[in-house]
């Protein structure tokens, strides 16, 4: 066990220690982020089991119940516990099947701007030179476009719809990660082991997969957490401007665009999928702040 | 250096303990020395042994919130530093006690001028004396060898060697005209040549203003051309301390005799150098009796059991080992 | 105990005229070219069978890039490096594979030598691996055999960095480059991160190693007295040249160059009562971009003479196995 001491000494000159994954104490429970965990776990619950949670279809109309305020409120009743919209629908069934479509194109989004960023940043911190500069100029390029105009264009020139929205946010996201992937990169690159594996005789490519990118993930993972907020919001923005997933599949952000018109009277169609939405990103949020201090070995208190 | 000159600092009994998540690491574990005007006291030992510590306890600057000064006295022309509040704490800092540290990359700010780091430790501190701050500055680095310092006063430290910066180090901790300066392995960073030059430029600024000096290094050659008197640490205690001549001679402590065999000799081979198996024992976790015993040529059951008293085992030179036989203070 | 092999004359490694220039750069896409870095300029060496060659010198004189030439993790500007007559940066496939085998390193962070998500077992392994076919099995018995040789217990091998102190990561550095059974392993400043008492035990470790398994080594360091202790001929380096070189007991009790007499007195001896004939250097180390010409130490050299500023001194070999580079001789 790498002595303390060396730890300490370590911590006032500057630290080049590697991450460590060092001893956890026991009192790190306390700190654990409970409510972020709670509202993450629910959410994915949720809209995994959609279809048996959800008490009414999220499409069934029934005009005859249209703007029931939610259950606690006066006019309210058990059978629509946060009320209705404008055409009868059940907000819960609603909020319920929203959380699927958000989760849905989160993960792709994710997955798939993610594991380009990765690619390229691993591509362009190893290889450096032209490579290197010609690829960031790329990112750079990318990161200046106006976020959701550019997926407003992609919408009208290829049709609204699930797909759609993945790539215009794979295509928004990606170059982030790729710059900071990037960075890390070149972080690691500079390590001795790095050197050395070049030294025992491996291949550029075994040095990328074996060496660079285990050492990266960290970071990666990170930032992934940081993100879901993010491509949430986009989402919700781009179905609220109409760019999104098209009716009658809900989507919390369509659903707070069409209680614009009746926010004075039946203001929970706007605020139930807006508090919605502000949970589950502070959540993802607080998570991946905390998985982060988790992580970095340097910002741990000595 | 003369024995009679006026102790200015005087440390007693000093334990400092980290309170980290594997247990209190218990850094600097009862450590006294005095320290007299003009005299250059060294401070040595291998990583982890809280040289560093005791040297940032001095000023109060050990790591928060972990670091903690939980007894003792650090006595400063006879004031207790230890139960000064923060901002009394800031008026002797820099002007009456200073430090160097070993890194002259990251000791001075690089987005502002030498000059300016200059100028702001002489606002700081010395407002009063003759001349503008501007010549003062400029005097300062003249007195740190530093050429056409006209020039220099608007440089930048990337702009200048580690020698150098660490030379704008030293002006700027004398610039306070301190009593006292602590240099934490400053040339630790610097090749031999250009340390050979600063430890001179340190001797000459000691003869100039009188200042004393802890130094603390783990380099004996450092040790014997810059000290006069030696404390050698070892898991935070001072193991032996006496003048640096009598403990080079006759090392007393079996850890200072195996530690300085260990070191390769630039005189003279040796077939092989013999070495101290082992590893110091952790700070969070030390045994009861001596903290050398495991890796004592010398250990017996005594050793084990109970802590050694430090015992004179010469003229103002002290050990912490049953193996002495207490010798009487004069010869 | 092995047997000893017969120690071949010619020596393992020969280094010709060897040259590394850094562009220094500037411009949008690093285009211009604005100036040199003459980190290495021209030098020639030899290490043989079985011998430790020291190469020291202060920061910027080029051992570090040197090494790395060897290592072939630099191209030379010019001038070659030859292992066995044959030129190591034009090897390719097996050849370069051989190589690989034949040349390995240590490093002077323990702390950054080993990555961190590999358990010990897979860094050591790591050289076989990559260049020769071996079975799983003989791979772990490998690493076990090398584990032994460094001082470490088997338990070693199934862990992973952080659980090792930066006395034992040197060591576990160190098993991995005899892991390939090398004949020359490259060691810059293997002991200069580590405490005082730990590099005695390194030290000691690379001596027995040497005898016990026919090893050469290069040993780049800044430390003299480490140098004296290891290396059976020692080569001093300034602003990329070798300034002066000699069988280590020959440089050490007669040192010519005024630099290397310099960097002697430099050294402080553990003693209190050693005699204070310091040769103090005026001025900094220049830089390797802007190097001073003719012989470039002239501008801190107390014995400067006036043809020092315009020719460059050649190496003379003054007696046998003791040669320097400069005009007082």
């Amino acid at each position: 066990m790498a002595r303390v001491e060396e730890r300490i000494d370590a911590g006032f000159v500057a630290s080049t220690a590697p991450d460590e994954a060092g001893p956890r104490p026991r009192g790190d429970l306390a700190r654990l982020p409970w409510i972020s965990f709670v509202i993450i776990a629910v959410m994915v619950f949720v809209a995994v089991l959609a279809p048996l949670i959800a008490p009414h279809s999220p499409t069934e109309q029934s005009l005859p119940d249209k703007l029931r305020p939610p259950a606690w409120q006066e006019g309210g009743s058990g059978k629509h516990l946060l009320g209705t919209d404008v055409l009868g629908r059940d907000l819960l069934s609603r909020l319920i099947y929203g959380a699927r479509v958000s989760l849905i194109v989160a993960a792709v989004a994710l997955l798939a701007g993610g594991g380009i960023g990765l690619i390229v940043g691993i591509v362009s911190g190893y290889l450096g030179g032209r490579v290197d500069s010609f690829l960031m100029r790329v990112v750079d390029a990318t990161l200046t476009f106006p976020t959701i105009l550019i997926a407003l264009l992609l919408a009208v020139s290829l049709g609204q719809g699930l797909q759609t929205i993945a790539i215009a946010i794979t295509v928004l996201i990606w170059a982030r990660f790729a710059r900071v992937v990037r960075g890390e990169v070149l972080a690691v690159k500079a390590r001795d082991f790095v050197a050395l594996a070049r030294v025992h005789g491996c291949s550029h490519l075994r040095i990328m997969a074996v060496h660079i990118v285990p050492n990266v993930l960290n970071t990666f993972m990170v930032l992934l957490t940081l993100h879901i907020g993010f491509v949430i919001i986009v989402e919700a923005s781009l179905s609220f401007l109409g760019a999104g997933i098209p009716p009658p599949t809900p989507s919390w952000g369509q659903m707070v665009a069409d209680g614009r018109s009746h926010i004075a009277s039946a203001w929970w169609l706007s605020v139930v999928p807006g508090a919605a939405i502000m949970l589950v990103v502070l959540a993802f949020n607080l998570f991946g702040d905390w998985l982060r201090d988790w992580l970095d070995p340097r910002l741990r208190q000595v | 250096m003369d024995a009679g000159a006026p102790v200015v600092l005087e440390v007693r009994g000093l334990r400092a303990y980290l309170h980290t998540r594997w247990g209190v690491v218990r850094a600097v574990d009862g450590v006294s020395f005095s320290l007299r005007a003009g005299e250059t006291l060294g401070l040595v030992g291998e990583s982890g042994c809280g040289k560093t510590m005791t040297g940032l306890s001095l000023v109060r600057l050990l790591p928060e919130p972990a670091g903690r000064i939980v007894e003792g006295q650090v006595l400063l022309d006879g004031e207790d530093l230890v139960t000064k509040s923060e901002s009394e704490m800031r008026r002797v800092r820099g002007r009456r006690v200073s430090m160097i540290l070993q890194d002259p990359q990251t000791s001075l700010n690089p987005v502002f001028t030498i000059g300016d780091q200059i100028l702001e430790a002489l606002r700081l501190h010395r407002t009063d004396g003759g001349g503008s701050l501007t010549s003062r500055a400029e005097e300062a680095l003249r007195r740190v060898k530093v050429a056409a310092p006209e020039q220099r006063m608007r440089a930048y430290p990337h702009q200048m060697s580690g020698g150098m910066k660490q030379r704008v180090v030293g002006a700027i901790a004398v610039a306070g005209e301190p009593s006292v300066l602590i240099a934490d392995e400053p040339t630790t960073a610097l090749d031999v040549t250009i340390q050979l030059q600063y430890l001179a430029l340190l001797k000459e600024i000691q003869a100039r203003t009188g200042l004393a000096m802890l130094f603390i290094t783990h380099d004996f050659g450092i040790v014997a051309r810059m000290c006069d008197r030696v404390a050698v640490m070892y898991a935070g205690r001072i193991v032996e301390m006496g003048p640096t001549r009598a403990l080079f001679r006759a090392p007393r402590h079996p850890y200072t005799e195996a530690l300085m065999a260990s070191v390769p000799r630039m005189e003279g081979t040796v077939a092989r150098l013999p070495s101290i198996e082992g590893q110091p024992p952790p700070l969070h976790n030390l045994p009861t009796g001596c903290r050398f015993a495991d890796r004592c040529a010398y250990v017996d059951d005594r050793c084990r059991r109970e802590y050694p008293p430090t015992m004179p085992v010469g003229p103002a030179h002290e050990a912490a080992c049953w193996r002495i036989e207490p010798s009487p203070p004069s010869r | 105990m092995l047997e000893d092999r017969a120690i071949p004359a010619e020596p393992l490694i020969r280094a010709e005229g060897l040259t590394k220039h850094f562009p220094v750069t500037r411009g949008l896409l690093a285009g211009r070219t604005t100036g040199q870095v003459k980190a290495v300029d021209g030098i020639s060496f030899t290490i043989g069978h079985q011998e430790t060659l020291g190469l020291v010198g202060e920061s910027g004189c080029g051992k570090t890039t040197t090494s790395r030439l060897l290592l072939r993790l630099e191209q030379p500007t010019a001038g070659r490096v030859l292992l066995d007559g044959r030129d190591v940066h034009a090897l390719r496939g097996g050849d370069l594979s051989r190589y690989h085998t034949r040349v390995q390193a240590v490093f002077q962070d323990p702390w950054s030598s080993l990555n961190p998500r590999l358990r010990v077992r897979e860094t050591i392994a790591e050289a076989l691996v990559v260049n020769r076919r071996v079975t799983r099995r003989g791979k772990l018995e490998r690493v076990e055999e090398v584990l032994h040789q460094v001082g470490l217990p088997l338990s070693a091998a199934a862990r992973y960095p952080h659980e090792f102190s930066g006395g034992q990561r040197q060591r576990i550095a160190l098993a991995s480059a005899l892991a390939a059974s090398p004949e020359l392993i490259v060691l810059d400043e293997p002991v200069s991160a580590l405490d005082v008492s730990i590099r005695a035990q390194i030290m000691n470790l690379l001596k027995d190693l040497q005898a016990r398994q026919q090893l050469s080594f290069l040993l780049v360091a800044h430390n003299l007295a480490t140098v004296r202790y290891i290396a059976h001929r020692t080569a001093v380096m300034y602003l990329g040249r070798i300034v002066e070189h000699a069988d280590t007991e020959s440089l050490y009790r007669n040192p010519l160059h005024p630099y290397t007499k310099a960097l002697f007195s430099a050294a402080l001896p553990a003693d209190p009562d050693a005699p204070r004939d310091d040769m103090i250097l005026s001025g900094e180390v220049p830089s390797p971009i802007d190097p001073p010409s003719g012989c470039h130490f002239h501008p801190r050299c107390p014995f400067a003479m006036e043809q020092c500023s315009r020719v460059e001194p050649e190496l003379k070999a003054m007696t046998a196995g003791h040669a320097v580079a400069c005009h007082l001789y």
